[in-house]
C-alpha cells in the first residue's frame, strides 16, 4: 500500500489507483467533471488540477491533473496550492462562460454536479462579457430531455453511451467551442440504457423527461430505499415522491447489485403508480354486474364470510408481490390451499431453478460477479431484453481479459481512453447462445442460434466436455460436439466464468443444462458461478415459498371442492390461456382480488380491495441470485390501499383468527422467519422498525425540504400530524438523524457540498467498492462446497422436434424489456417504445411459406383465436421455429413455448 | 511551384551540400524515380536493408542527433529507440508520416512532397526498416491535392519497382506505404490527434502516457515522422554521420527548410545550413521588409512561436538558440511583422485560427481560445476595456505549456504572450484611443 503525502498529511492509498480517486476515497474535496467512477479518467475538463512536487524539498511543484496521475510511493501533492486553487477556479470560469447562469430557476439546480463544483472552486463572479454559445436541442424520445446549451463538453455522455453501454446512436459533433452532443437527427435514443445519462450528465443537458412532466425540485422530494420491480434482477432504486405522486425514480449504489446503472424499464417504468385508473377503494359487483365502490368494512366482513372454511378457498400468489404478502395469504388459506399463480409449467419452471442453485456447488452469480467474469456463457436468454442491468455487467466482463494487454504496457486501468486503445476490438469469451439475434451478439465471441432442447444439448455436451464426470451426449451432431469442444477450450483458458441462463425459453432441460456447464467448470478447477433469471422481481420468493400451479386450482374448482378464489396482484391471463382462466372464474362462487392496478383479473372480481404498489408500503423481494431486499415504503397513499399482507391480516382478523396477530411489519417477519427454514434469518435484510440512531429516526426527506406548512394550507392552516411508519425506522419528514444510516435503511445519497448522483463516493468504502456498513440484502442461497455435481442425465440433440406435428413450428417467447413486463407498459413512455406484434421466422422459413418481410401472416396456436401479425425475417432463427414476443398487449400468448401453425394470412378481399 | 529556390546542384554523387532540395527543379514537376535513382536514389535504402540491422539503422540516426523537423526537434533516433523490439513486440508496428501541414505560414513540407516524393519515400523505408514497422501511411493535408497526384504517382513507381510490398531490395523485409488524404483539421498535425484520425475516430489528442511507441495506431507500436525529418534519412545513411554535422553552423547537425512569408520583397523557401541568423535569412535571401515599410518583429517558426525583434538579427537558428532567446524554432517558416501592421490585428487574427482549430476536447484550450479571440477583436473594435489585458495576461499562463491536453493551447499563447510582452504599448493605445491605431 504507497503511502502518499497530499498536503503535508500522509495517507496509506489503494494501490493501482489515480490521485483523484484516492482523494476522493478519503474524503477530500477535489472537484472534477470528466472522471467517473465507471467510466474512468479522460483528463479532458483539467478541472481536477493539483500540485505534485518532485520531493519534499521541492516548493516549487507542477501542477497536473489528478484524475491521470498515479500514486506511487512517497509522491507528494497539495489540493490546497494557491496556483492549483486559482487554476480550478479558472476552469470552472472558463466553464460558465457559455453555460447558462440561471441556477436558479434550472431543473437541474440542487443536484448539479456543476453547480456544487463552481460553488466549491469559489467561481462567484462574471467577468465573460460576450455572447454565449447556443445550441439547437433534439427530441431524443420520451424519456430524455436535451437542452445543449447546458453543456461543459465533459465527453461523459458518449464515454458511458457508447463505451460503456454499447450503444451507437451518440455522438460527439462538430468541434472547437461548438462540441455538441446528440444524435445524427433527432429521435428516440435506441439503447435501453439510455436513461443513465441524466444521472451521468454532470449538469442539465440529459433530464429526465418524465420528471420534467410533474417536476419538483430534488430536496423537496421524499424518497426512500427501495427496490425495483420490473425483473428479477432486484436493481436498488431511490423513488421519489411528492403531494402523493411519484416523480422519479435514481439509481441507488449497491456495489454487489446495480452499482452506479439502472436500465429504463426501471427508471421509467414507475407511471404506472400514477395512473389516473388506479384502484384506491374498494368495489363490489353489484347487480348489473358492474363494479361499485363500496365501504370496506363490509366487503372485509363479506369477503370473510366466503373465507371462513379454508378448505373451500384457494389463494393465488404473486411473483410480483412481495414476500410478506404471499406469506400472509398463504397463512391465511394454509399451505395445502395456497396457488403460486403459475402454470405448471411455469412452476416447474421455478422448482427447478430453486433447486439447481441450491444443489450445486458454485455460488449464484452476483451482478458484481458477472461483471469481474473473464468468460461468460449465456444459454438461451436475450438478456438485454429480459434483465437487461446484467447484459450491461457481461459487456463489462467481456473487457477483462484484454486489459491483460494494456497491463502489460504499463498503462493503468483507469486511464480510460488508453485502455480502450490498445485493447482496439479485443474482446474477453462470451459463449451466447439464443435463437435470436439481440443486443450482445457484438460481444459474442462464439455464437450459436439454436432450438432451445438443442442448447440444452450444447450444455450438456459443453458440460461433459469440461468434466469427464458429466454424462456424454447421445447422438450429438458433428457440428454442435465441435462448438461444444471449442467452447470448453475457450473456457480452460481463463479462471474465473459465469454461466447464465434462465426460464425465457421455457425449457426445464435448458436451466438443468445451464448448471451442468457452471457445476463441470467448478470441477475442471475454475472459479465458477450460475445465475439463472427468472422471469419477474419476486418469483424467488414463489420457488421458496411453492405452492399449488393453475392447473391444480382449476381442478379444486371444477370439482366442486373450492368455492372461494382470493387472488393477490396476479392477473391470470398473463400465466394461463383465456380459457384456462375463463373455466376458473366460471367455477369459482366466489371471486376477491386485490390489486393495485386494473387488469382482466380485476374485472372478474366480486369483491376488489385496492392495494399499494412496491412505493406505498414495505417488502421484501428476492432476485435471481436469491438476495432477499427489502423495499421501504417512500409515501403514504391518499386512498384505501394497504400493503396486502395488512389487508390478508385484515381479513384474517375478521374471521377471528389468533394467528394475525401483526402489527408492524417486524411482527410478520418473526412469523415468516419461525414458519419457513429458508427465511431464518430474514431479519438481517434491514434493520427493524425500532432501530434508532441517537434516538432519531432516519428522515425521507432533505433537511430542505420547503412547503411543509404551506402543502394544505388551502385546506387547513395548521399543520397537519406527520404519519407515522410502524414497519421501518423511517419518518415521513424532514426531522431526524441527518448522518449516514445503514446502507439498507439510505433514504437519499448526500453530503455536504455534494448534491447529486456524486455524492456516492462519500458512503463507499472505497471508489466502485461496497457501500459502507455493507452492501444491502442478504443473500439465501450459498453454495454446497465440496458438494459433487448431481448432474442429470443429458439431453439429446433435436428432441423437441419429437413431438411436432406435420407443419408445425415451434413458437418461442421472445422478450422485451418494453413490452413484455405488465406494470411498466402501463407507463406512458415505455409503452410508446413496446414493439407491435410480430412473427420472426428465419429466411428458409419465410421462404417455404414463400412470404417476404412483413407479409402478414396468421398464427394459430392451441387456446388462441387465429392473430394476424407481420413476418419478421430473423437471419439465423433456428430452423423449425419462429419467435413471438412476449406477452404483448393485444397479443398474448402466455402458454409459449408451444406447436402452432403458421400460413400467410388470407388476404383483405378474401377475409370480407 | 512558386517558392524560389537556389540554382539545384550538380546531381552528382557528390556529397551535397542541400540534400533534401539538390534534385528539385523548381516548375519542372517531381524528381521522377528515373532521375532519383540516377543522382544515387534509394542506395541509401538498398544498403541499410541488406547490410544494416534495424536497431544499428537507429543507433546511426541517434549519433548523427537527427532533431525531428515537425517543429519539437526531439531526437529522431532516441523517438525510434522507445520502440519494442524483437519477437515479443506487438504487430503490426506502423511508421506514419506527418505530412498534414497546417501550421499558418509554413510550406516546407509542401515543396518536399510536390519536388522529390521518391526522397520521401526512400525515408520511410528506412524509417520503417529501423523500427521493423511492415505498414506507413502518409497522413497529408486534405488541400495539398498536387502533392496527392505526385505522391499516387511515386507511390505506383516505388511498387512496380519492388521499393515497397514484399521482400524490399531483396531482403526480408515487406512495406506497404498507404497515402491518406486528411478530412483538414490543424490538430491532426499534433501527432495522436492524427493517429485517432487516422483511425476514423475524432481527431483529439490522446493522454501520454501511453506514447505512440508503445500504443499507436490502432493500439500498436507507432512512429510519427515529420517529412522533412524523413527526408533527411537517405542522406544521412548515404553520405554519413560526419557529412550531416558538417552541414551545419552549429552541433544541431543538418540542413533545415526555412521560408519568409509577410510583407518582404522576396518570400520564399530555402534550405539552408542549420545555424543560419534570422538577419540572412529574412533580411538578405528574403530582402527584408518591401520598400517604405520598417519591421518591429517575426515569428520565427510557424504561428505558435514567441515574436523575436530586431535585436535577433545575429540570433543562429536552430533548436537550442533560438529557444535560449525565449522563441522557438519551430517550422523554420517565419512571418514579419512589419511597422504599418497591427500586433494586436495580427495576433487576433493567429487566435481566430487557433480558436477555430481547437478539438474542443480540453475546457482550457475550447473555451479560453475564444475568450483571447473575442477580447483581441473587442481591442481592435475599440471596445477594449483597461481589465481586457489582464484577462489576456491571465489566458496566456491559464493556457500554458503542461496545463492544457496537447501543446495546442500553449502554442497558440505564444505570439499572444510575447505580443504583450513586446507590443504593450500598441494594446494600450488601442485601448486608450478606442480605435485601432493602424485603421485610417
Amino acid at each position: 500500500m504507497p503511502k502518499i503525502w497530499i498536503d503535508n498529511v500522509p495517507y496509506d492509498v489503494r494501490p493501482g489507483q489515480n490521485l483523484l480517486a484516492v482523494g476522493l476515497e478519503q474524503g477530500l474535496n477535489i472537484p472534477y467533471f470528466c472522471w467517473h467512477p465507471a467510466l474512468g479518467s479522460a483528463g479532458a475538463c483539467r478541472q481536477c488540477a493539483v500540485k505534485q512536487y518532485a520531493n519534499p524539498e521541492d516548493t516549487r511543484g507542477r501542477i497536473v491533473m489528478a484524475c491521470m496521475t498515479p500514486c506511487g510511493e512517497g509522491n507528494r501533492f497539495s489540493v490546497d496550492d494557491q496556483e492549483a486553487k486559482e487554476f480550478r477556479a479558472g476552469v470552472v470560469e472558463l466553464l460558465m462562460a457559455n453555460h447558462p447562469h440561471d441556477c436558479p430557476i434550472c431543473d437541474e439546480g440542487g443536484e448539479c454536479h456543476l453547480q456544487d463544483m463552481t460553488v466549491m472552486t469559489g467561481h462567484a463572479y462574471r467577468d465573460y462579457r460576450f455572447k454565449k454559445r447556443t445550441y439547437e436541442n433534439q427530441d431524443l424520445g420520451p424519456l430524455i430531455n436535451h437542452e445543449m446549451n447546458r453543456c461543459i463538453q465533459c465527453y461523459r455522455c458518449v464515454r458511458y453511451y457508447r463505451d460503456y453501454a454499447g450503444g451507437e446512436d451518440l455522438q460527439a459533433f462538430a468541434s472547437k467551442n461548438h462540441v455538441f452532443f446528440g444524435r445524427h437527427q433527432p429521435g428516440t435514443l435506441e439503447n435501453e440504457f439510455s436513461g443513465n445519462l441524466v444521472e451521468v450528465c454532470p449538469t442539465g443537458v440529459f433530464t429526465d423527461k418524465t420528471l420534467k412532466k410533474h417536476y419538483t425540485r430534488r430536496w423537496d422530494l421524499t424518497t426512500a430505499p427501495s427496490v425495483c420491480g420490473h425483473c428479477s434482477v432486484g436493481c436498488n432504486t431511490f423513488p421519489g415522491e411528492r403531494y402523493g405522486g411519484l416523480r422519479r425514480i435514481r439509481n441507488r449504489y449497491n456495489g454487489e447489485v446495480n452499482g452506479y446503472f439502472l436500465c429504463d424499464r426501471g427508471r421509467y417504468g414507475y407511471e404506472y403508480a400514477n395512473a389516473a385508473d388506479r384502484l384506491k377503494q374498494t368495489f363490489r359487483r353489484g347487480a348489473d354486474g358492474g363494479h361499485q365502490q363500496t365501504a370496506r368494512t363490509a366487503a372485509l366482513a363479506e369477503a370473510a364470510a366466503w373465507l371462513a372454511d379454508p378448505a373451500k378457498v384457494v389463494a393465488i400468489g404473486s411473483p410480483r408481490a412481495s414476500l410478506e404478502s404471499n406469506f400472509a395469504l398463504r397463512r391465511l388459506a394454509g399451505a395445502g390451499n395456497f396457488c403460486v399463480g403459475l402454470a405448471r409449467r411455469e412452476r416447474g419452471l421455478l422448482a427447478t431453478l430453486l433447486e439447481c442453485l441450491q444443489q450445486g456447488s458454485v455460488p449464484t452469480a452476483s451482478l458484481r460477479k458477472v461483471g469481474e467474469a473473464e468468460a461468460v456463457v449465456i444459454l438461451g436468454e436475450d438478456l438485454q431484453q429480459s434483465a437487461a442491468r446484467i447484459a450491461l455487467q457481461v459487456r463489462q466482463a467481456s473487457r477483462n481479459v484484454p486489459m491483460a494487454i494494456a497491463r502489460k504496457a504499463g498503462i493503468p486501468d483507469w486511464n480510460e481512453l488508453a485502455v480502450r486503445e490498445i485493447v482496439q476490438d479485443e474482446k474477453g469469451p462470451v459463449i451466447l447462445v439464443h435463437p435470436a439475434h439481440g443486443k450482445l451478439d457484438d460481444l459474442a465471441t462464439q455464437r450459436l442460434f439454436l432450438a432451445p432442447d438443442d442448447i440444452a444439448a450444447f450444455g450438456f455436451a459443453l458440460a461433459a466436455a469440461l468434466d469427464p464426470a458429466a454424462p456424454a451426449v447421445a447422438g450429438l451432431s458433428a457440428e454442435l460436439a465441435a462448438a461444444a469442444d471449442a467452447a470448453a477450450a475457450t473456457l480452460r483458458g481463463v479462471s474465473k466464468i459465469v454461466v447464465i441462463g434462465g426460464t425465457s425459453l421455457g425449457s426445464e432441460k435448458l436451466l438443468r443444462a445451464t448448471a451442468a456447464v457452471a457445476w463441470a467448470a467448478k470441477s475442471a478447477g475454475k472459479d465458477a458461478s450460475l445465475a439463472l433469471v427468472p422471469a419477474e422481481a419476486n418469483s424467488m420468493a414463489l420457488a421458496f415459498l411453492g405452492g399449488l400451479a393453475l392447473e391444480e386450482a382449476l381442478e379444486r374448482f371444477e370439482s366442486g371442492a373450492a368455492e372461494t378464489l382470493l387472488i393477490d396482484q396476479n392477473d391470470l391471463y398473463r400465466r394461463a390461456d383465456r380459457k384456462t382462466v375463463d373455466r376458473l372464474f366460471a367455477a369459482a362462487k366466489n371471486v376477491v382480488v386485490l390489486d393495485h392496478s386494473p387488469n382482466e383479473t380485476t374485472r372478474r372480481a366480486d369483491l376488489l380491495f385496492p392495494v399499494g404498489t412496491v412505493f406505498e408500503g414495505d417488502g421484501t423481494l428476492i432476485n435471481y441470485e436469491g438476495r432477499a431486499q427489502r423495499a421501504v415504503q417512500v409515501f403514504v397513499p391518499a386512498g384505501e390501499q394497504t400493503e396486502s399482507w395488512r389487508l390478508v391480516r385484515d381479513l384474517g382478523r375478521a374471521l377471528g383468527r389468533e394467528d394475525f396477530g401483526w402489527d408492524k411489519l417486524d411482527d410478520l417477519l418473526d412469523a415468516i422467519e419461525s414458519e419457513v427454514a429458508a427465511f431464518a434469518s430474514l431479519d438481517e435484510v434491514a434493520p427493524d422498525a425500532s432501530f434508532r440512531i441517537r434516538g432519531l429516526k432516519i428522515p425521507r426527506q432533505s433537511h430542505r425540504a420547503s412547503g411543509r406548512t404551506a402543502i394544505k394550507a388551502k385546506e387547513n392552516v395548521s399543520e397537519g400530524a406527520v404519519p407515522t411508519d410502524p414497519d421501518s425506522p423511517l419518518s415521513f419528514s424532514m426531522e431526524g438523524y441527518l448522518g449516514a444510516p445503514p446502507p439498507a435503511l439510505t433514504p437519499f445519497f448526500w453530503a455536504p457540498g455534494w448534491n447529486s448522483a456524486s455524492s456516492i463516493t462519500r458512503f463507499q468504502e472505497e471508489i466502485g467498492g461496497p457501500l459502507r456498513g455493507g452492501d444491502p440484502g442478504l443473500r439465501l442461497i450459498e453454495p454446497q462446497e465440496g458438494a459433487a455435481p448431481a448432474y442429470p442425465p443429458a439431453e439429446t440433440e433435436g428432441a423437441a422436434h419429437e413431438g411436432a406435428q406435420p407443419g408445425q413450428l415451434l413458437l418461442l417467447p421472445l422478450p422485451h424489456l418494453f413490452g413484455s413486463e405488465e406494470l411498466s407498459l402501463r407507463s406512458a413512455g415505455i409503452a410508446t417504445l413496446a414493439p407491435s406484434p410480430y412473427l420472426a421466422l428465419s429466411p428458409d422459413g419465410a421462404a417455404a411459406l414463400g412470404l417476404l418481410d412483413g407479409a402478414a401472416v396468421t398464427v394459430e396456436l392451441e387456446g388462441y383465436p387465429p392473430l394476424e401479425v407481420p413476418l419478421k425475417v430473423s437471419a439465423d432463427f433456428p430452423a423449425g421455429c419462429a419467435g413471438l414476443p412476449h406477452l404483448l398487449q393485444g397479443a398474448s400468448f402466455p402458454t409459449l413455448p408451444a406447436w402452432g401453425k403458421v400460413h400467410a394470412a388470407p388476404a383483405a378481399g378474401e377475409a370480407q | 511551384m512558386s517558392a524560389p529556390l537556389a540554382p539545384a546542384a550538380s546531381g552528382t554523387f557528390e556529397p551535397p551540400d542541400r540534400p533534401l532540395t539538390a534534385k528539385i527543379k523548381p516548375g519542372q514537376g517531381p524528381v521522377s524515380i528515373d532521375d532519383y535513382e540516377k543522382a544515387g536514389g534509394y542506395q541509401a535504402a538498398r544498403k541499410a536493408l541488406s547490410e544494416m540491422a534495424p536497431a544499428a539503422v537507429t543507433q546511426f540516426v541517434k549519433d548523427a542527433n537527427l532533431r525531428g523537423r515537425g517543429g519539437a526537434g526531439f531526437p529522431t533516433g532516441v523517438k525510434w529507440s522507445l520502440v519494442p523490439m524483437g519477437p515479443e513486440a506487438a504487430r503490426p508496428k506502423y511508421l506514419v508520416v506527418n505530412a498534414d501541414e497546417m501550421e499558418p505560414g509554413t510550406f516546407k513540407d509542401r515543396l518536399l512532397l510536390e519536388g522529390d516524393p521518391h526522397l520521401l519515400i526512400e525515408g520511410v523505408i528506412l524509417a520503417a526498416y529501423a523500427i521493423e514497422a511492415s505498414i506507413s501511411y502518409i497522413f497529408l493535408r486534405g488541400e495539398y491535392t498536387d502533392a496527392e497526384r505526385i505522391l499516387r504517382r511515386a507511390l505506383a513507381e516505388a511498387r512496380a519497382k519492388g521499393y515497397l510490398g514484399k521482400g524490399i531490395f531483396g531482403s526480408g523485409f515487406d512495406l506497404e506505404l498507404h497515402l491518406h488524404a486528411s478530412g483538414g483539421r490543424y490538430i491532426c498535425g499534433e501527432e495522436t490527434a492524427l493517429l485517432n484520425a487516422l483511425e476514423g475516430k475524432r481527431a483529439t489528442p490522446r493522454a501520454k502516457p501511453p506514447f505512440p511507441q508503445i500504443s499507436g495506431l490502432f493500439g500498436k507500436p507507432t512512429i510519427v515522422n515529420n517529412v522533412e525529418t524523413l527526408c533527411n534519412l537517405p542522406g544521412i545513411l548515404h553520405y554519413g554521420i560526419d557529412w550531416f554535422k558538417g552541414l551545419s553552423r552549429t552541433p544541431n547537425g543538418g540542413t533545415k527548410m526555412f521560408g519568409v512569408s509577410g510583407k518582404v520583397k522576396r518570400p520564399g523557401l530555402w534550405e539552408l545550413p542549420m545555424g543560419v541568423t534570422l538577419g540572412e535569412v529574412l533580411l538578405e535571401l528574403a530582402g527584408g521588409p518591401k520598400e517604405g515599410l520598417g519591421w518591429r518583429g517575426v515569428i520565427p517558426g510557424g504561428a505558435s512561436t514567441d515574436f523575436l525583434l530586431p535585436e535577433h538579427v545575429e540570433l543562429q537558428l536552430d533548436f537550442d538558440t533560438v529557444g535560449k532567446a525565449g522563441s522557438r524554432m519551430g517550422t523554420g517558416t517565419m512571418i514579419l511583422l512589419d511597422d504599418q501592421t497591427c500586433p494586436v490585428g495580427m495576433v487576433h487574427n493567429l487566435m481566430q485560427f487557433f480558436a477555430q482549430e481547437s478539438c474542443g476536447w480540453c475546457t482550457p484550450c475550447r473555451e479560453g481560445l475564444p475568450w483571447a479571440r473575442d477580447v483581441l477583436g473587442a481591442i481592435e473594435a475599440g471596445q477594449g476595456l483597461a481589465k481586457d489585458l489582464d484577462r489576456l495576461q491571465k489566458q496566456v499562463k491559464f493556457l500554458g505549456p503542461g496545463l492544457t491536453f496537447c501543446a495546442l493551447a500553449p502554442g497558440a499563447m505564444s505570439p499572444l504572450g510575447s505580443a504583450l510582452k513586446y507590443f504593450r504599448d500598441d494594446f494600450e493605445q488601442h485601448l486608450r484611443e478606442k480605435r485601432c491605431p493602424f485603421r485610417h
